[in-house]
């Protein structure tokens, strides 16, 4: 394991080398992915610290070995946060260790609040890296608008180290909310269920949660005091013929939410669990097209109906009953500790693809093969 | 609108590249030469008015809304759908044509600026929408359709597409894509890049491909973040998915005047700190304030430094964010803070800011800058720019879109005034580096275009530039498509010739 220390120790080995590297962060991620077997791996636990904090600007600059944990705790004492409220895999995919922000980029690691604030990299504004023959490359900077040349801070984005080793990265930062409250409705059907959702998202009322699972549908909505309180009953308007309860401790909100987007109802399973993402309307009809092919399943819905995780009893490849499908498939736990697999594109993406990775990293050194 | 609001009128530079001062790459003799051999190819592909090849016709393509660079394209085709764009792109590729894409022309940049040799692709009569889908908050249109229009087509159910660009009943959402169109309200929703969910893009050798759609992350690499802010040099958009939002209940604005341009910053600072975000926050400066007061007679007041921020929501959601956001002015002791209490009040509030551009247009020929900064350094960039202003000997006005910190600095010039334009640009060039020296950048929401092409190294590293230039290199290997354009013509002239 090479640890650097800096990012021109990253750039001097990368140079120097011609084996073929795994980069890692905190280790909780790395299930995610086709398995790989590197020669050499490159942690980037070294890169550490905060550069810039300016909660005037909801500006962060964080080199990409800090703990997430750190980085959310530097924010939350200047009352801020991550916008897009990155998961924790470590219950799902039985990994140890502590996340770093590096990783949660690599992957675009995005929670609930993806619905209303975007995913990691609507969220990310700068990157620094250094591509697969050791030079260093900065795209974007610290600032929220900003249209000076190509996009590359998107593109590095859940490019899962492949185009190179992410050193520093800039965000732009919300302010936490004053009240939060989850509206919950009790006993919808799937499809019920996400159609409540897409009412409640079609609304005016900005909602930023919206899942469905274990027979509740939630709906989230965060802000001034006042504000919730006026939302609140305006949300319970909408579905005033189902049972409807509303929470609005802060601290139960967050619990919530964190098991929603840490999907903790399938962690304990000895399950395949599958990540899809779809036409939000559409969640439902995959589910049950799939159990109507005789699957055995259970179905935890984000995002509106748009983020499906799948508790799938059999090992099976669900994509092949998916292949009408808009969007794509990922195993994200094979049942028995199988290997992951990416979902697969067509081909001119492919091309493009392949293409560019040639550019970043043409001696394949990085991550080769963990997006297929 | 650098050179076009107001009095100024350029002449119509004939011959291009000798007489603009503009430099742009010398024109293909072979490529000119075949010029009815390849409007013969293009006719068997399109119908016979969408192609444009006489003198007096292509002279309405020669410029965008950069008007003080001109020249004539070669052709000009105006494709009706996918299929056409898909041919001619492959007819271009074969011959080796360069080929310019072009939306509404409403370009700051110089976006959409032809070269001589080239082929200018329209995409105006790409303007249907294909599909509104309100359950999944999304719209699929053709990418020629103009941004307002967008928001049109659902407001009746009370939808609205987020990106507002101030060009917004003419642009076109393919220029939104190609330059990752900003606006006003960007604070709360984002820029283009934030609400593009998917695209439909042609390649340069003709070949169609689908990037995204209706569901809502990439599966692999995400090429549709790459694709939005490329300025027309990938692809050709012709089809895009877009995210809309339901509308507000409400908006209201607040002015708040102050007697010193830092204590407005302080105020901004304030507002964000205690966790406030409202859908815009405007600034202006008493050069700004003047003008447009004594243009639109909105009252506004004799001060320094003026913010007109607006908030969203139901009337109690607003009244809790103004109670906040006025007792934090407060302590900031401005000259005047004025609320509004009726939609005719608002619009007054709004009218001066409105017309400012306009305004100062009425008193001189002007340019407008673009350059992005971190909010903190707003008081040292503007006392930077005053200097500067000095120095150069013309004034400059600061309207700025304060909570993100996209400055739009104008600086005033006289284009009857020999050496005059020259100077300006000069001085437009040292601003923008400034921006760049306090961490920020050249560009937050026009686009590199031709206009800051020579800059582009003051803000990257030639690492930095090749890593740009590898990526055109795979989507479009012969750099055929807009090619002259965001990088310096040193740093891309090998690829160009290759």
């Amino acid at each position: 394991m090479i640890t650097p220390k800096t990012e021109d120790e990253v750039s001097e080995f990368l140079v120097n080398t011609s084996k073929s590297v795994r980069i890692v962060g905190g280790g909780t991620r790395q299930g995610l992915g086709n398995h790989v077997e590197p020669e050499v791996k490159l942690s980037t636990l070294g890169l550490t610290g905060i550069t810039l904090l300016e909660p005037a600007a909801l500006t962060l600059v964080v080199r990409a070995g800090t703990p997430l944990a750190e980085v959310q705790e530097a924010l939350a004492a200047e009352n801020q946060q991550l916008p897009f409220e990155p998961m924790d895999h470590t219950s799902l995919l039985g990994t140890q260790g502590v996340s770093s922000i590096g990783g949660v980029v690599a992957c675009n690691i995005s929670g609930s609040r993806r619905i209303q604030a975007g995913a990691c990299r609507d969220s990310l504004i700068g990157v620094r890296f250094v591509d697969g023959m050791g030079t260093i490359v900065k795209n974007g900077g610290r600032v929220m608008k900003n249209v000076t040349g190509y996009d590359l801070v998107k593109l590095m984005a859940g490019s899962y180290g492949t185009l190179g080793v992410m050193t520093e990265l800039s965000f732009k930062l919300l302010p936490k909310p004053e009240a939060s409250a989850t509206i919950t409705l009790h006993g919808l059907s799937d499809a019920d269920g996400i159609a409540a959702l897409c009412r409640a998202l079609g609304s005016p009322n900005d909602v930023n949660g919206a899942a469905h699972l274990d027979g509740k549908t939630f709906i989230r909505i965060e802000g001034f005091k006042g504000s919730i309180a006026y939302r609140s009953e305006a949300l319970k308007s909408l579905f005033s013929d189902s049972e409807v309860t509303v929470e609005t401790n802060l601290d139960n909100n967050s619990k919530l939410w964190k098991s929603v987007g840490d999907v903790d109802i399938f962690a304990k399973m000895k399950t395949s669990i599958w990540r899809l993402s779809v036409k939000p309307t559409k969640g439902p009809e995959i589910v049950e097209h799939l159990r109507k092919g005789g699957i055995k399943l259970e179905a935890q819905y984000d995002w509106g109906g748009g983020l499906v995780y799948l508790s799938v009893a059999d090992d099976i490849d669900i994509r092949d009953y998916l292949v009408e499908m808009q969007g794509h498939a990922t195993l994200v736990r094979g049942n028995g500790g199988g290997a992951a697999a990416m979902p697969i594109q067509n081909k001119l993406v492919t091309k493009i693809e392949a293409g560019l990775r040639a550019k970043f990293d043409p001696r394949e050194l990085l991550n080769k093969g963990i997006m297929g | 609108m650098p050179f076009t609001i107001g009095k100024i009128i350029l002449p119509i530079v004939k011959g291009c590249q000798k007489d603009t001062k503009m430099e742009m790459p010398t024109p293909n003799a072979a490529v000119l030469n075949k010029k009815s051999h390849i409007v013969r190819r293009l006719s068997k592909v399109l119908p016979r008015e969408s192609v444009i090849s006489e003198e007096h016709e292509t002279r309405a393509y020669e410029c965008d809304a950069l008007t003080a660079y001109r020249c004539s394209p070669m052709i000009a085709v105006l494709p009706e759908n996918t299929q056409q764009v898909s041919d001619i792109l492959r007819i271009c590729h074969e011959e080796g044509v360069p080929v310019v894409p072009r939306g509404s022309g409403t370009s700051l940049a110089g976006g959409a600026m032809p070269t001589a040799d080239c082929v200018i692709l329209g995409v105006a009569k790409l303007n249907d929408v294909l599909e509104t889908d309100y359950d999944n908050r999304l719209i699929r249109v053709q990418s020629g359709r103009t941004n307002l229009s967008v928001s049109g087509a659902v407001e009746e159910n009370g939808f609205f597409y987020a990106p507002d660009p101030s060009s917004q009943l003419a642009c076109a959402i393919a220029g939104n894509i190609a330059m990752n169109s900003g606006g006003a309200h960007c604070l709360k929703y984002g820029v283009t890049t934030n609400n593009l969910m998917g695209v439909t893009m042609v390649m340069m050798d003709g070949e169609v491909v689908e990037i995204g759609g209706s569901h809502l992350d990439s599966a692999g690499l995400d090429l549709l973040g790459l694709i939005c802010g490329s300025e027309g040099q990938l692809g050709v958009v012709t089809e895009a998915t877009l995210r809309i939002l339901h509308k507000p209940v409400g908006a209201r604005p607040i002015l708040i005047a102050f007697d010193e341009n830092e204590v407005a910053g302080a105020c901004v600072a304030d507002i964000i700190k205690a966790g406030v975000l409202p859908v815009a926050m405007e600034f202006m400066d008493r050069l700004c304030i003047e003008t447009s007061e004594n243009f639109a007679k909105a009252g506004y007041p004799n001060a320094e430094a003026l913010l007109i921020i607006e908030v969203e929501g139901s009337e109690l959601e607003i009244e809790e964010q103004l109670t906040k956001i006025i007792s934090i002015a407060e302590k900031h002791n401005p000259v005047e803070l004025r609320q509004s209490n009726s939609p005719e009040e608002s619009a007054k509030i709004w009218l001066g800011r409105k017309s400012a551009f306009g305004a100062i247009g009425q008193i001189s020929d002007y340019m407008c800058l673009d350059g992005t900064i971190p909010v903190s350094e707003l008081p040292f960039v503007l006392r930077r720019i005053g200097e500067i202003s000095k120095q150069y000997g013309l004034r400059v006005g600061n309207v700025f879109h304060a909570g993100d910190g996209n400055m739009h600095p104008l600086i005033l010039f006289d284009a009857n005034k020999p050496g005059d334009l020259e100077l300006c640009e000069k001085m437009g060039a040292e601003i923008l580096r400034l921006c760049v020296e306090v961490g920020g950048c050249l560009t937050g929401e026009h686009g590199v275009g031709i206009e800051k092409r020579d800059l582009m190294f003051d803000q990257y590293s030639h690492a930095d530039i090749e890593a740009q230039l590898n990526i055109k290199d795979v989507f479009d290997p012969k750099w055929l498509l807009n090619g002259a354009k965001v990088f310096p013509l040193i740093a891309t002239e090998d690829r160009r010739a290759a």
